[in-house]
């Protein structure tokens, strides 16, 4: 064993560093799930103080599940993110695999057309892309955020997939190849499960923006039935007077079906490095 | 019938001629081993007759059908890979028994298969393992198991023991000469190793710069090779080259004397001062210089000679190959 790696000195520090780290990272969240729970005075009196019998409150919660729709807007939100995902990875794998094992012309100006969308935020072309959802009739519904999103997600997951793809040992392919499996046989059922790591991580890089994302639906689907969490959270921000209880609450509730995707990919990510180091 | 026919293939990669007008035949049951050194493009001429890359002209035949336009998984063959190539999430069964799945074999075959391959390979108490579980010899001998369970026409073998220590590298030749015997399949097998294509080869394929330099026995190539890239490739310690204006002045040829065929004689010709002494116990290997020139001699039996020492070196003239200028034998 390393003796450096053992050093207890190096130990703590590291890990004081990380959970300095956490503490930094999660104190907001802390605060928005604390005050939740407050009444409004007691939110501007004392920000930071723990609820206690004087100051707890629901009337947040209350409000936010009487004023409009909001299971409606978790299950948009919900079924736009992981559609959403669910294409960018689907494409984009199936893109990067491409890419990464068949010599082609054009092969490498191919990969960097489509890499130019990590470089050109996709929100410069929200005009034409309303014209384009407005002519196909696609405005107000989910679907003209789930493509958004699709095209939003795809240059960074072809780019990050296509590295990890070239990195899968060319005589397993063939060997897959004598042994009578077909390229789609080799991609879903052997390059995929390798893969899968990097997979998570795509998954993991594109799920938080677009739950968070207010542009687009603000811009593409405004109508009641396709309000997304974000923008249904909107109402209680008003230009004179905001509900906090509302919104804090809204927010505390946001966190939980990301924090759920999470934990399923992160899992997948543990597994897949574990998996990946005996080889 | 021939096993497989090379008729006038050509391989290009863009501006690149990797492969130069090759012509072999493989008989039935025989195996052949191509060797050359790296970058001859012995392994691309494997993957030409798998069908992992086109030719790019002339004709494959395997068991006599035309297969130029066959996929892999078609042309009657079984590959193996240097670095094995197991479905990592695949147990052993399973990845014996995918390629079988993959033509509709029904589940008695299969079994029957298997069972029959992995008996001959002593992997019967691994077949539940997964790849990571099993030790590189093992993992090479599933890689055959795949490969046999098949009944191909034709083994295609890529450098398959380069990835194993010497002594396990020495006992799964052994093996695979054995599976030879009993399979009495036709094996092509590709190596840069001398070693194993003088040892398990019927018929070695020399290869240099994508073109065929000699085809012949093992003893063959030995004894009558065509031109001194032949005569330095096979045969360990290589063959000793010097210009022939050493022994018989103003000849401009080159002579070639085999290390096995230098001798300690105090008449012969060759006056070197000895770099180093290698003692294997049975040999005696000195590695001496003669005008600039290095020579090794492979002595039997023990010698005292030491670092530093002039020795007297003859070789019996009808041991000694001649070339000329461009390299070929005259």
């Amino acid at each position: 064993m390393n003796k450096a790696r053992t050093n207890p000195f190096n130990n703590i520090a590291m890990h004081g560093a990380l959970i300095l780290y956490t503490l930094i990272a999660l104190f907001p969240v802390f605060v928005i799930l604390i005050n939740s729970f407050k009444t409004r005075k007691a939110i501007f009196r004392e920000p930071l103080a723990l609820p206690d019998a004087d100051s707890f409150s629901l009337i947040g919660y209350q409000t936010v599940l009487k004023q409009g729709d909001f299971f409606l807007y978790f299950q948009n939100s919900l079924i736009v993110t992981v559609a959403s995902l669910f294409f960018v990875l689907l494409f984009g794998a199936m893109a990067a695999f491409a890419l990464a094992e068949y010599r082609f012309k054009g092969n490498t100006l191919m990969g960097l057309y489509l890499a130019l969308g990590i470089m050109i935020p996709i929100r410069i072309g929200t005009v034409a892309i309303l014209e384009m959802m407005v002519a196909t009739g696609l405005v107000n519904t989910l679907w003209a955020l789930i493509l958004v999103y699709t095209a939003q997600g795809l240059p960074l997951a072809v780019f990050i997939l296509s590295e990890f793809m070239r990195q899968v040992s060319d005589d397993l392919k063939n060997a897959a190849r004598v042994d009578g499996l077909s390229e789609y046989a080799i991609f879903f059922r052997l390059v995929l499960p390798l893969v899968r790591p990097a997979m998570a991580t795509v998954a993991v890089f594109n799920m938080i923006p677009i739950w968070n994302d207010l542009w687009f639906p603000l811009i593409l689907a405004p109508a009641e039935e396709t309000k997304t969490l974000t923008l249904g959270s909107q109402v209680f921000i008003g230009q004179f007077v905001t509900d906090w209880n509302a919104v804090l609450s809204a927010l505390s509730m946001a966190i939980l079906p990301v924090l759920v995707l999470y934990v399923i990919f992160s899992r997948q990510l543990i597994r897949g490095l574990t998996s990946g180091a005996v080889k | 019938m021939t096993a497989l026919t090379l008729t006038n293939v050509n391989k290009s990669f863009g501006e690149v001629h990797v492969l130069k007008d090759i012509n072999i035949e493989v008989e039935e049951g025989e195996f052949v081993v191509f060797v050359g050194p790296s970058g001859c493009g012995k392994s691309t001429l494997l993957r030409v007759i798998a069908g992992l890359e086109d030719a790019t002209s002339g004709e494959v035949h395997i068991g006599g059908d035309l297969v130029n336009n066959t996929p892999p998984s078609k042309r009657g063959i079984a590959m193996v890979f240097q670095s094995y190539a197991l479905y990592p999430h695949l147990n052993v069964f399973k990845n014996m028994s995918l390629a079988l799945k993959q033509e509709k074999q029904s589940k008695a075959v299969i079994n029957e298969r298997v069972a029959k391959a992995s008996k001959m390979l002593n992997l019967e108490d691994y077949l539940e393992r997964y790849p990571s579980e099993l030790s590189g010899g093992q993992r090479q001998r599933v890689a055959i198991g795949r490969a046999i369970v098949r009944e191909p026409k034709l083994f295609l073998f890529d450098e398959p023991l380069s990835n194993l220590d010497a002594a396990l590298r020495m006992n799964t030749r052994l093996e695979i000469a054995n599976l030879h015997d009993t399979l009495a399949a036709s094996m092509i097998y590709v190596t840069h190793d001398q070693t194993e294509a003088m040892t398990l080869a019927d018929k070695i394929v020399v290869l240099r710069d994508g073109r065929v330099e000699q085809i012949g026995s093992p003893m063959e190539l030995y004894n009558n090779p065509v031109n001194q890239f032949v005569a330095g490739f096979l045969g360990s310690p290589a063959m000793n080259f010097m210009p022939a204006g050493f022994v018989s002045e103003g000849d401009p040829r080159t002579i070639g004397v085999r290390p096995e065929d230098l001798r300690l004689q105090d008449d012969g010709g060759l006056s070197a001062t000895v770099q180093h002494v290698e003692h294997l116990g049975g040999d005696t290997n000195v590695i001496a210089e003669a005008k600039g020139t290095q020579i090794t001699a492979r002595l039997f039996g023990q010698h005292a000679i030491n670092q530093g020492q002039t020795v007297t070196l003859g070789y019996a003239p009808e041991r000694a190959y001649y070339f000329d200028k461009e390299g070929h034998r005259v």
